[in-house]
């Protein structure tokens, strides 16, 4: 069980939060600008990592903040982003 | 044989009988035995048989540790207390060594497998959550020791054990004892919440404990500090025919003796590899056991223990093993003959101690690693997981301490890591006697390349039990260590997972079963509407039709549905549509927003006015539709689907918190606010001008996509005409409390134009008929706006919107993409089955792969013509009007025609009544 500090509510259980995937994959400024392979790579391609991750959460169950914080991929161990 | 004690047994009272029931027969038993104990004090040494041998098997060990004696649970002999239905209680799989007797109990012997039973489970189970600073696994001396020290003013101390009483082995022993009086002295300073018969079942990272009391409750247990004193478990030794009833764990036959009062054996064998082994030989023989010989595979023995054994007479082999044992010709095939590398003897007990195992499974779950200690002949602790660092300690036997209680089964001489005898049948060498595995299996796993004890594991079944390995798994890793050549710590254990022991699925459900399993919603109109049968949109009950008392059977909904379309087609019908999801968004930059999500243009829109949208992911593909009006320049209600309305709020929140922040937008979920009563129908303006005589509902005031404010049957309303049915159609929404006030009114005013309730149902058909697909039934992910036929609702002047870069890709502008199109039987009157593939007319079924052409996503018995129609998707739809095609379900196929998917009204001439 992952407890997951909300920067609003403090630790909670994950079982309030949804995954949210990799932090800081943007939406482009001007997706029209954008060949296929590139916005393939927005739409599909996210780092998978071993160690820590940059991913965000959402406490939908909760204050229903979306948040990113860094997380261990191996160890679980979570740490403020 | 086996018997019970005039004297003694810490655990039970002598005062309070007990009568269980095995295999239909009698056994008497006292309070505090577990079935183990009752079943050995009444001589009965058959427990199990193998599960693939059929082999007798007994009682080996004495808790959780026990690999044979597992039995069905017919009847657990639980009395109803306080709510609780009691009743039942069967359980397949219990081992006999934790089960405590009961009034009641029922169980019955099986061959390594028992079965699930099928009566409902009345039991009720609870979960718990505890929040602590410290919790304590463990009420041994080590774990007493912890929580007496972690006491203080506001740290709040858990302290958990899987036994009846506190103590551990300090229980067993004389009070007046060292290890008693400690006891004695702790208890008494103990202040902190404790939960007995209690086992923590996972330790699953973040201070995150799950434990299991007495099979009814579920405790989560939060801890900011969590100290393992989870003790050591007994490890055996192997040899040729080393599963017979009356082979034993020596101190799990020793602890009969001191907990339960019960004599496993008068003539005892004892082999051993430490001196627990040596000292429990010597608690047998104070007890009344003759010991016919104590083996030690050791080469020396401290002098105390030899002397002990020496004043009792009892010959001491050194450097010997057990190499074989007769058993009993008749069916329970007990223990009569030891033999030995020092010779044979006639025995009813062979009690064997390899070691103990320091308990590290929790140790494990969060992913500590141990390592193999030659001090202990164990695995102990090595390195906590990252996680659990700084938050986590590991005490006691668990640790691999060896002096934790004083005074008792000392270890004078270091233990040997022993784990087979060196001669014997490998077919018969039972391993792990719970999956039938042998000395033969591994070495079969070992010429087979396998090395990795994870491996081996699979390929040998071995651990796979429900013992999960707790008695013989790190036996399992020596003996794998010897055939390899390796040394035990190379090799390692297997992986520990929760949960330690068993856990039930109704205790893992709780009370969320049965009506509690899922929320369930209803609207306010409820009531008015709760006997029409009910259709389950979401976690949403609502009504799926509303038969007369005519209408019955097997044909009620068929009719009641073509009743309900007629009216609304000629006449007026009314439907509670309060379950679709509404949002409200405020601010100044809705518009901006709204033009992102949806795919058409809605900054444009005027007070006043309602526009319908279609949403996509960015991927292009279609995940919602509905209606948005504008209420003001800075306030507009978004309706959605109603399965769909929290997922798409979810979005809104996402796209405005992650990637548009500096959008004034506020996102707010109304759906329960309002209650909404649709009228449809051509005689629907006459109704409503009833309800609302202030309100100008002709055409020419109120017209198609609009909203007005009114008062409705002295309610404070919005009106909007909206039409889900093609037909004229008001939508009044009302603050819902007034849901069921608006309804009974609307009713009444209807009743002179025969207004009739409708359902779900045939506003499946009525918008079917109009081609509006309903998202998530005739849509999948796959399917864009274009392949819906909506190209009108994609705007091409926005510069971009969620989905455009997708939709401008070559694959979304295939002309052979699947489009949503029409159906009807080719004979007019056959039934389509939704869900059926479409493939070529007359195409052989028999010749696989049979290419799939689409698929039927919406079907219903009859449309306004009176004959069967269906949605489908279907590849190149639109190119292909007119054809024929098979539908085919179960392999039967039916001839299809391609129609367009409106098929009523298509030019759209009755939205104005
Ligand atoms: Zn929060």
């Amino acid at each position: 069980m992952l407890r997951i500090p909300c920067p609003h509510c403090g630790e909670r259980d994950e079982t309030e939060f949804h995954y949210g995937g990799e932090a800081g994959v943007d939406y482009p400024a001007d997706p029209s600008a954008l060949a296929d392979d590139a916005w393939a790579a927005y739409l599909f391609l996210r780092a998978n990592p071993r160690g820590w991750f940059r991913e965000r959460w959402f406490h939908g169950s909760g204050c229903r903040l979306w948040f990113a914080l860094e997380r261990h991929t191996v160890t679980d161990e979570i740490r403020s982003a | 044989m086996a018997r019970r004690l005039p004297t003694g047994g810490s655990r039970i009272d002598r005062s309070r009988p007990v009568t269980i029931t095995v295999d239909g027969e009698t056994v008497e038993a006292y309070a505090g035995d577990t079935l183990a104990s009752a079943l050995l004090a009444a001589d009965r040494l058959l427990v199990s048989r193998g599960i693939y041998s059929g082999r007798p098997r007994g009682v080996i060990g004495v808790g959780v540790e026990e690999s044979n004696a597992y039995v069905q649970v017919l009847d657990d002999g639980h009395v109803d207390r306080g709510g609780d239905q009691g009743g039942g209680g069967g359980e397949p799989m219990v081992a006999a060594t934790t089960l405590e007797v009961a009034d009641g109990l029922a169980v019955e012997r099986i061959a390594g497998r028992g079965w699930l039973s099928t009566d409902v489970d009345h039991r009720r189970y609870d979960t718990l959550t505890t929040h602590c600073e410290v919790a304590v696994v463990g009420g041994g001396l080590a774990g007493l020791r912890a929580a007496v020290a972690a006491q203080a003013p506001g740290v709040r101390v858990l302290l958990l054990d899987d036994g009846p009483v506190l103590g551990g082995a300090a229980a067993d022993l004389p009070a007046g004892s060292p290890a008693g009086l400690e006891l004695e002295a702790l208890l008494g300073e103990l202040t902190c919440e404790v939960l007995v018969r209690t086992t923590v079942t996972g330790s699953h990272g973040h201070g995150r404990l799950v434990a299991v009391e007495r099979g009814r409750r579920l405790h989560h247990v939060q801890a900011a500090r969590i100290v393992l004193a989870t003790g050591a478990q007994e490890r055996p030794m192997v040899f040729e025919d080393d599963d017979r009833p009356g082979i034993m764990l020596a101190c799990a036959a020793a602890d009969y003796v001191s907990r339960y009062g019960v004599l496993p054996g008068e003539r005892a064998v004892v082999w051993t590899a430490h001196d627990a082994g040596i000292h429990a030989a010597l608690e047998l023989a104070a007890a009344g056991t003759e010991l016919a010989a104590v083996l030690d595979v050791r080469g020396s023995m401290a002098p105390e223990l030899a002397g002990a054994l020496d004043a009792l007479g009892v010959p001491v082999h050194l450097g010997a093993e057990v190499t074989g044992t007769d058993g009993s010709d008749d069916e329970t095939g007990r223990l009569v003959r030891v033999h030995t590398s020092a010779g044979s003897w006639d025995a009813d007990l062979l009690a064997v101690s390899g070691g103990s195992n320091p308990a590290v499974q929790l140790f494990s779950h969060p992913g500590g690693r141990t390592r193999w200690s030659d001090e202990v002949a164990g695995f102990v602790p090595d390195t906590p997981a990252p996680g659990q660092a700084g938050r986590e300690s590991v005490v006691g036997a668990a640790a691999g301490e060896t002096a934790t209680i004083p005074g008792w089964r000392e270890q004078l001489t270091p233990p040997a890591a022993w784990f087979r005898s060196s001669v014997g049948d490998p077919e018969r060498v039972f391993v792990d006697p719970h999956r039938d595995a042998t000395l033969h299996d591994l070495r079969r796993a070992h010429a087979a390349g396998l090395s990795s004890v994870e491996h081996v594991k699979r390929f040998t079944t071995v651990g796979t039990g429900a013992d999960q390995g707790r008695g013989f798994g790190v036996l399992t890793v020596g003996i794998l260590a010897q055939e390899l050549g390796r040394p035990v710590g190379e090799v390692g254990t297997t992986t520990y997972r929760p949960p330690y022991l068993p856990l039930s699925f109704g205790l893992l459900a709780g009370r969320n079963r049965g009506v509690l399993s899922d929320p369930v919603r209803v609207s306010q109109v409820h009531d008015r509407v709760a006997h029409a049968p009910m259709e389950n949109v979401g976690q949403w009950k609502r009504p799926w039709f509303f038969p007369t008392a005519d209408e019955t059977g097997p044909g009620a909904m068929d009719a009641a549905v073509a009743r309900e379309v007629a009216a609304v087609r000629t006449g007026v019908g009314m439907m509670d549509a309060s379950t679709l999801g509404k949002i409200l968004l405020q601010g100044a930059d809705v518009g901006v927003l709204l033009d992102r999500v949806y795919t058409n243009l809605f900054s444009t829109l005027k007070v006043g006015k309602v526009r319908y949208g279609v949403m996509c992911g960015p991927d292009g593909m279609v995940i919602d539709d509905g209606t948005t009006a504008r209420l003001s320049e800075t306030a507009w209600l978004m309706s959605t689907t109603t399965g769909n309305a929290a997922s798409v709020y979810d979005a809104l929140e996402e796209w405005h918190q992650t990637e548009w922040p500096e959008l004034d937008v506020t996102i707010t979920s109304v759906t329960d606010q309002w209650s909404v009563v649709a009228v449809a129908g051509p005689s629907s303006r006459f109704v409503i001008s009833a309800l609302a005589p202030d309100l100008d509902v002709s055409a020419e005031a109120f017209a198609f996509m609009e909203w007005r404010e009114a008062v409705v049957a002295g309610i404070p309303a919005r009106v909007m005409r909206v039409s889900f049915s093609g037909e004229l159609a008001f939508e009044v929404n009302v603050p819902s409390w007034w849901g069921a006030a608006l309804w009974d009114a609307v009713a009444e005013a209807g009743e002179p134009w025969g207004i009739t309730p409708y359902g779900t149902e045939t506003m499946h058909v009525l918008r079917a008929e109009k081609g509006f697909p309903i998202v998530g039934q005739d849509t999948d992910g796959t399917v864009t706006p274009h392949d819906l036929g909506m190209s009108w609702a994609v705007s091409r002047k926005k510069p971009d919107f969620i989905g455009k870069r997708s939709l401008a890709r070559d694959d979304a502008q295939r002309p052979d993409r699947r489009h949503l199109v029409g159906l009807v039987p080719v004979d007019g009157r056959t039934r389509i089955v939704e869900g059926a593939q479409l493939v070529a007319h007359g195409a052989d079924l028999t010749a696989f792969p049979v290419a799939m052409a689409g698929h039927v996503t919406s079907a219903y018995p009859v449309g306004h013509d009176g004959q069967p129609f269906a949605l489908a998707l279907l590849d190149g739809g639109r190119d292909r009007l007119g054809e024929v095609l098979d539908a085919v379900d179960d392999l039967v196929p039916l001839a299809v025609r391609v129609t367009g998917p409106v098929s009523y009204d298509p030019e759209g001439a009755r939205r104005d009544g």
